[in-house]
């Protein structure tokens, strides 16, 4: 495992450093959209909560794989060229943005309607109420699963193996088919994720008891 | 057009049908064997013994953090160093297995710590030992309320059974990928195809799933 680590060190980190960046990302545009898609499926508006359930549904019940191997295949034969960490990248925000709406909603519909009722009656608009009120408050309750599922994605992003996005999955197998020592190669590569994985799940578990 | 009546002939769908087996028989005998080891670790780490607990409750939580794809790769290719040469198939299954369990023992701890407590003392009471009163007690009750996450992580395994075709495993995807292979007319609807067999599989599971939720949560109530 140490020659491992002496020999290949550069690779790994520069894996790592792909996995860390591309769950990142992903985390990033993924809040955002959605926390936007958990918004349309509460509002009074039908046709924003159809298009969000219909969003939420699909790409909740379809592969990561799919979705990935969709972008890097399908894309550049029919529009444009795409490079394998940014097919993954798009891929994996779509999935958890999927997982992340339905969090975001359940931290929406755990909030006392009477606040959204009372910040009306005070004269705020719907999306005033939403934007100060409502979703202040979903966010505390929604960190610890927020967390969880952002440690989902770090372990998601080694889809990125399949389509050459030189993360910590795919520098690990070239390492292993080049060093022939799998077995220590594969620990390295476990050992970094739960750098990344290990505290995390601890914290979250940390935060979940707080607010219990 | 051509192109979808092309690539959806008799041949093709029979080929992907015979994925899709694939990857269902997989799924169910994954969570089928991930569900005997999950209820054992469970129930360890629930009633708290010695050494042993902490030990499993370091297993489960380390196995959890790392990548399903990680532990493939383990199982597939690394395995055969220990002497142990597993299929595709069953490296597919011993992998789900080793990662499904440690979510399903977290659900099962979870389950049984949801029965009320005074079901333990009550059955105590009533002179049946400890085992006793968890087989026939509690755990029935634990049971129920577990069923929703249960299939839900059955979704999630019919989902992650894709990864497998990276060592092979004859499943849906990589059926599919043997298809568009021969033929470029042949990949976005094959993706189409893919997206669509994968999504009524999983979203009748999570309609059933739903069903069983409000269901289970509505008895419940009635009961309290």
């Amino acid at each position: 495992m140490t020659t491992i680590f002496a020999h290949y060190g550069s690779e790994l980190l520069q894996g790592f450093g792909q996995t860390l960046l591309c769950s990142v990302i992903s985390l990033f545009f993924s809040l955002i959209i959605g926390s936007m898609f958990a918004i349309f499926e509460t509002t009074p508006i039908k046709f924003l909560r159809v298009i969000a359930r219909i969003y939420i549904e699909i790409f909740r019940n379809i592969p990561l794989l799919v979705i990935t191997m969709f972008f890097y295949v399908v894309i550049p034969l029919y529009l444009f060229k795409i490079d394998g960490f940014t097919a993954g990248t798009i891929g994996l925000t779509i999935y958890t943005s999927a997982f992340i709406a339905e969090t975001v909603r359940a931290g929406i519909n755990s909030v006392d309607p009477g606040q959204m009722e009372g910040s009306r009656a005070n004269g705020l608009s719907w999306w005033q109420s939403m934007r100060y009120i409502v979703l202040p408050q979903a966010f505390r309750y929604v960190i610890p699963p927020l967390g969880n599922q952002f440690i989902n994605l770090v372990k998601n992003s080694s889809v990125l193996a399949f389509v050459a996005g030189f993360d910590l999955m795919y520098q690990g197998n070239v390492i292993a088919s080049d060093s022939l020592s799998t077995m220590s190669t594969y620990v390295c590569v476990g050992l970094l994720y739960l750098i990344i994985t290990l505290p995390l799940s601890y914290w979250m578990r940390y935060l979940e008891k707080r607010l219990a | 057009m051509q192109s979808f009546i092309d690539a959806y002939s008799w041949l093709n769908m029979r080929y992907l049908i015979e994925g899709l087996g694939v990857t269902v028989l997989v799924s169910v005998a994954s969570i089928i064997g991930s569900y005997v080891i999950g209820a054992i670790l469970g129930i360890i780490r629930y009633v708290n013994i010695r050494f042993l607990s902490p030990l499993v409750g370091l297993f489960i939580d380390i196995i959890r953090n790392l990548p399903l794809l990680l532990i493939i790769f383990f199982t597939y290719f690394g395995l055969p160093n220990l002497g142990l040469r597993p299929s595709s198939i069953w490296a597919t299954i011993i992998a789900m297995v080793i990662f499904e369990s440690t979510m399903l023992a977290e659900i099962v701890r979870s389950g049984i710590q949801a029965v009320p407590k005074g079901q333990m003392e009550g059955a105590r009471a009533s002179g049946l030992s400890y085992w006793q009163a968890m087989w026939h007690i509690i755990l029935p009750q634990a049971m129920k309320k577990m069923i929703p996450a249960i299939v839900s992580q059955f979704i999630s395994l019919i989902k992650d059974t894709s990864l497998a075709t990276i060592i092979v495993l004859p499943d849906l995807m990589h059926n599919a990928q043997i298809i568009y292979g021969q033929n470029t007319n042949y990949i976005l609807p094959m993706f189409l195809m893919l997206a669509i067999m994968y999504f009524i599989v999983c979203y009748i599971l999570s309609v059933i799933s739903r069903r069983l939720e409000k269901r289970l949560g509505s008895t419940r109530k009635q009961a309290a």
